[in-house]
């Protein structure tokens, strides 16, 4: 898994069967001192994650496992939403 | 496998199936040195690690899916399976 800050939502009409239904948000990769990581990533949203939470994600093909029927062409999905970061050197 | 550090904890109330009760920890990944190398990021705790402790990390979901002894929908892929006594190179 990988912290993130959801970003902003993705509205997608014309896409993969399996997609239907599916909130996506947009997700910037954070390191554990919440500073940005790498480019934004789209990400399935099942747990209704808002706009602003800091969340983590899984990626690969344990992401596609959020929906019933398991097997997606997923590679990024929110798993949890974050209430506290504790670190030795806390900001 | 690999080595890592521990270096902090997550605490979240709402969270996908699965990874209800279970510890999440923030881990950097190291060298045999102890170096840190790459970018930290969240793993399941099963050996009752804290911080500071330098464990093994496994990023597999079947292997991480077998440790937590959980059915195959669930989306859990990194989880921590031992903490490193010494280190001999």
């Amino acid at each position: 898994m990988k912290l993130g800050k959801v970003t902003g939502r993705v509205v997608s009409t014309q896409k993969v069967d399996s997609f239907e239904g599916i909130k996506l948000m947009l997700v910037q990769p954070l390191d554990e001192k919440l500073d940005k990581v790498g480019d934004p990533i789209v990400a399935f949203d099942t747990i209704q994650a808002g706009v602003g939470d800091l969340i983590y994600y899984e990626t690969s093909k344990e992401a596609g496992r959020v929906l019933e029927f398991t097997m997606n062409p997923c590679d990024a999905a929110i798993v949890g939403i974050v209430d506290t970061v504790l670190t030795e050197d806390k900001k | 496998m690999i080595l890592a550090k521990i270096i902090g904890n997550v605490v979240s109330t709402i969270k996908e199936k699965g990874y209800e009760s279970r510890k999440i920890l923030i881990v950097q990944p190291v060298d045999p040195a102890g170096q840190p190398k790459g970018s930290s990021f969240l793993a399941v705790d099963t050996v009752q690690a804290g911080m500071g402790d330098t464990v093994l990390v496994l990023e597999e979901g079947g292997s991480a899916r077998m440790i937590l002894n959980e059915p195959e929908t669930f989306t859990i892929k990194a989880v921590i399976a031992g903490i490193v006594d010494h280190i001999t190179a």
